[in-house]
């Protein structure tokens, strides 16, 4: 029974990884639109390439004056 | 660009068909390009070609602006558009190319436009009110294929926005949103829209308070599970000791973090000696925390904190399911934007009525007395006496010259005048001058007043009760008290009682907007639906004008003195001017009108190429020392308007005045139930007529001046009505503002006159009885959901109070109700809306035949609003 201490810290810490993934999701935006990604999948890739210039919304500055 | 007519796509660069299917056969596609009875359907968008086909290769278009936007994709090898969906262009309205978005360089426009800029690289993000199927979402991501310079571009489907990034040195903004508006997709460049910020940041917050809220109540479930399968024997005390330890060291972030807003609220709304809901949640969060801490910290139990964790979690969930509910609902957006305000423009080839979403920046326009200056403007050709008293509410009015800048919002009093737009027109601004205070009138709103002490003696009751229910548990079973306590805190929920009002009358708002009936805010519905009398202006809304109808008695008139009279008369929008100057000749050149004035109610006067011109009421021109020489009750029925050039009476125009279609049913069915009269400027020769409409008990009066229809609307309120002012809005402004709802009836919707409470377009006027029962059913609807949402706290608070709920079950049900009480009321709002018979054309057929009869004589009023929406 004693295994008991080891596991409880070691499953705190596996909680506390996905508490971490999720705040990291929310963070960078992927929470904000759920639809369109999925009607992006449809599209066939075509030859030209997609410049990768990202434009996360987390990292557009809060109040631009 | 191709001259079209503007009125049948007004809407349709809006018009957000349903969702297109994502893949197509051949077949339906060789279907879709022809229509049944042989006429073609444009490739690009849709719309049936009509006269002059625009054609490429084998596909037909319906416009040159369709077949560019095609070449234009083929030529940059983005044919693929067409196989996501049907003919799922945009067609493209908007003319002129991008010399129309050169203001957009400016810098001090750019910065308030951009996310982010630096010397090389710029983000933005635009609001495309026209994305609406896969094909655009791929168009539109692919423009980097279009101009070199062009970075990444997102589309965020549901808010319909796209993100977007280019290379300053290589493209402009007016370059890329000319590019847009070339394609269909032309941004919503309202300044004031894009001030907020466009991340929500509330939103994403409440996301991380759920999942900390979450973790914590996984976790402590996990710790107290073995408490309740009795898993203490393996290990001694030990265990549910560290258990309760760990437990509550994970409801503490929970606590802090997740629950803050409801601490805060419950705090501020102490301060300010205000009960809201928010203070007995925060009780009962309170009350759990300290019983449980203290049993853990004196090792007497485990406590509550799974269900305090689980308590949260729910609540924050409802919360979150709430919002998004509510966005979907939002109707202020909408119904702003159906407003359609529209403005007389003067191009190459005269004028033209144009809606105020299709001024371009340099446009000219023709600002008639008593229309509104819809964008700051340079007066072009004055001079001009503006009154601003909408904007600033100083009614002085101020005397402007040629070259002068005008403020949007102001009001030509006088002469009409030219001026040239400088800034882009915002819809919005002057859709809320409609609501400045100097127009709101003064009402008891019963619902808001119920909704308000409702809520305000609910916590109390609520708090009392639950303390009630702790202290007899405390004697009967101590075990239970707290757990009941908080159970009642957190079950009661007045939210759907605040939310019942504005959602259910929000969405009627909207459905009558949809329909041309447009309410200057939602609380107009309940006065609409307390209405007992009804007051009738005639001209212009009982009548309408028949467009062959006006005839000239008296000295016959030489050319250039009906020229004369035809420069005057354009100069007002009165429905006769407006009538007299369409049917004199049009092929004249206006003549300079100087010094025009016009009295409310009497006629309009001004010094016309050296002659000094009075037309009016036979009254004013006979106190003007230009008696009639003829009596006017000779003449066939309508109104009369007399004519004196330079002091000798000339003659009259006769506007024969026919009823508006279905206005015997209306009047019929309205003196059922509403307390009908009629007031009129003109003379007694119709009321014979009227009285066999109205009815014997109706009062009708004749010769009104405004002040005498104000008076009458004043007696009538004395006596106890709530009464419905009917008009056109100009004669009547004050008596309209005077009553109870003021409704202002409009042909075309450009005559916009703040003191109304409603707008309806004339050919809703049969449907009036139709807005009424609307606006009960709606009232009825809000009460309907006061009962239920009371039952609900009734049934959830005494089940609470005896102990039988868990917190957790109560943190379930409270969000649960709320959300169902809101899609009750806005779903039979809107179910009701779509039923009561508001739609102008097809409706009333059920009851009368003869309605019948006129559906299927206009078989293509149908396929134009079929049309309209899929385009």
């Amino acid at each position: 029974m004693i295994i008991i201490f080891l596991l409880i810290p070691l499953s705190i810490v596996v909680a506390a990884g996905f508490l971490w993934a999720f705040i990291w999701a929310v963070r960078t935006g992927q929470y904000e639109d759920t639809c369109t990604p999925s009607l992006r999948m449809l599209m066939d890739e075509t030859a030209a390439k997609r410049p990768v210039n990202n434009i996360s919304p987390n990292h557009r500055p809060s109040n631009e004056q | 660009m191709a001259k079209r007519p503007t009125t049948v796509s007004g809407h349709s660069e809006n018009g957000q068909g349903a969702p297109v299917p994502l893949a197509s056969t051949p077949e339906s596609q060789a279907n879709a390009t022809s229509t049944p009875g042989g006429r073609r359907k444009c490739f690009h968008c849709g719309t049936p070609c009509r006269g002059a086909s625009f054609t490429s290769g084998t596909e037909f278009f319906c416009c040159q602006g369709c077949l560019t936007v095609f070449e234009l994709l083929t030529a940059n090898g983005l044919t693929q558009f067409y196989e996501f969906a049907d003919s799922a262009g945009v067609r493209v309205t908007a003319s002129g190319g991008q010399e129309r978005f050169r203001y957009l360089d400016e810098s001090r426009v750019r910065e308030r436009l951009v996310d982010f800029s630096n010397p090389c690289l710029t983000k933005i993000t635009f609001r495309i009110p026209s994305i609406h199927c896969i094909a655009c979402v791929w168009l539109l991501e692919n423009l980097f294929r279009f101009k070199p310079g062009i970075g990444r571009s997102q589309v965020n489907f549901p808010r319909k926005e796209l993100a977007l990034s280019f290379e300053n040195k290589q493209v402009r903004l007016s370059e890329i949103v000319a590019l847009l508006a070339s394609l269909g997709y032309e941004p919503e460049l309202k300044l004031s829209d894009l001030e907020s910020a466009p991340v929500n940041p509330a939103a994403r917050r409440l996301w991380l308070q759920l999942g900390v809220a979450g973790f914590a109540f996984g976790n402590i479930m996990l710790f107290s599970i073995s408490s309740y399968l009795g898993l203490d024997s393996f290990s001694g005390p030990v265990l549910k000791k560290i258990f309760g330890y760990l437990s509550l060291s994970l409801i503490l972030p929970v606590l802090c973090y997740s629950a803050a807003d409801y601490w805060r609220a419950a705090w501020v709304s102490l301060r300010q000696r205000m009960l809201t809901i928010e203070v007995p949640i925060a009780a009962g969060l309170a009350a759990l925390f300290a019983q449980s801490t203290y049993e853990v910290l004196s090792g007497r139990g485990e406590g509550y904190f799974d269900t305090l964790a689980g308590l949260l979690f729910f609540l924050l969930c409802g919360r979150l399911f709430q919002q998004k509910t509510y966005d979907r609902l939002t109707f202020d957006r909408d119904y702003k934007s159906f407003f359609p305000l529209s403005i007389t423009r003067m191009d190459g080839e005269g004028e033209q009525q144009v809606s105020l979403s299709q001024l371009a920046l340099g446009d000219h326009l023709l600002i008639r007395n008593g229309q509104l200056i819809p964008a700051d403007a340079r007066l072009v050709r004055g001079p001009a006496l503006i009154d601003y008293s909408f904007v600033t509410g100083e009614s002085e009015p101020l005397e402007r010259n040629t070259g002068d800048h005008l403020y949007a919002g102001g009001r030509q009093i006088g002469t009409v005048i030219e001026v040239e737009t400088v800034k882009p027109v915002s819809q919005s601004y002057l859709t809320s001058l409609w609501n400045q205070d100097a127009f709101r009138k003064e009402r008891n709103d019963t619902l808001n007043t119920l909704t308000n002490i409702y809520s305000r003696r609910f916590t109390r009751i609520v708090i009392a009760v639950a303390a009630g229910a702790a202290l007899f548990w405390c004697f009967h079973d101590p075990h239970r008290a707290v757990k009941s306590f908080a159970s009642v805190l957190i079950v009661a929920c007045p939210c759907a009682l605040a939310l019942a009002a504005p959602f259910a009358l929000g969405t009627a708002q909207r459905a009558l907007a949809r329909r041309n009936v447009f309410l200057k805010n939602p609380g107009v519905i309940e006065t609409l639906a307390r209405a007992n009398a009804i007051v009738f202006d005639k001209t212009g809304t009982l009548t309408a004008a028949g467009a062959d109808a006006v005839a000239f008695h008296g000295q016959p008139l030489t050319e250039s003195e009906e020229n004369w009279l035809w420069s005057l008369t354009r100069q007002s929008t009165h429905p006769c001017a407006a009538r007299i100057s369409e049917t004199i000749a049009r092929q004249y050149s206006p003549v300079p009108v100087r010094s025009f004035l016009e009295t409310t109610g009497c006629g309009i006067e001004a010094t016309v190429a050296g002659h000094e011109i009075w037309m009016g009421s036979a009254a004013w021109l006979a106190s003007r020392l230009a008696p009639p020489t003829r009596s006017a009750t000779s003449v066939a029925s309508g109104s009369t308007v007399h004519v004196a050039i330079d002091g000798e009476y000339r003659g009259c125009f006769v506007l024969a005045n026919a009823l508006r279609p279905e206005t015997d049913t209306l009047l019929a069915g309205l003196s059922a139930d509403f307390e009908l009269a009629m007031l009129s400027g003109d003379n007694e020769k119709e009321c014979e007529r009227f009285r066999r409409l109205f009815g014997d008990s109706a009062a009708l009066h004749f010769h009104q001046s405004p002040l005498d229809k104000l008076g009458f609307i004043r007696q009538l309120q004395a006596a106890g009505k709530t009464i419905m002012m009917v008009g056109d809005g100009l004669n009547d402004a004050g008596a309209l503002k005077q009553s109870d709802v003021g409704v202002a009836v409009v042909e075309n919707i450009h005559a916009f006159s703040p003191a109304s409470d409603v707008i309806i377009a004339a050919a809703m006027v049969p449907r009036l009885h139709n807005v009424l029962w609307f606006s009960k059913v709606s009232v009825r609807i809000v009460r309907l959901s006061f009962l239920i949402s009371s039952l609900y706290n009734v049934v959830g608070i005494s089940i609470a109070a005896r102990g039988l709920l868990s917190p957790v079950v109560c943190a379930v049900l409270m969000p649960l109700s709320s959300i169902t009480v809101v899609a009750f009321a806005c779903g039979l709002t809107g179910w009701l809306g779509s039923r009561a018979g508001l739609d102008a054309a097809s409706t009333a057929s059920a009851n009368t035949p003869s309605c019948l009869d006129q559906n299927k004589a206009n078989p293509d009023h149908g396929v134009l609003t079929a049309k309209e929406v899929c385009a």
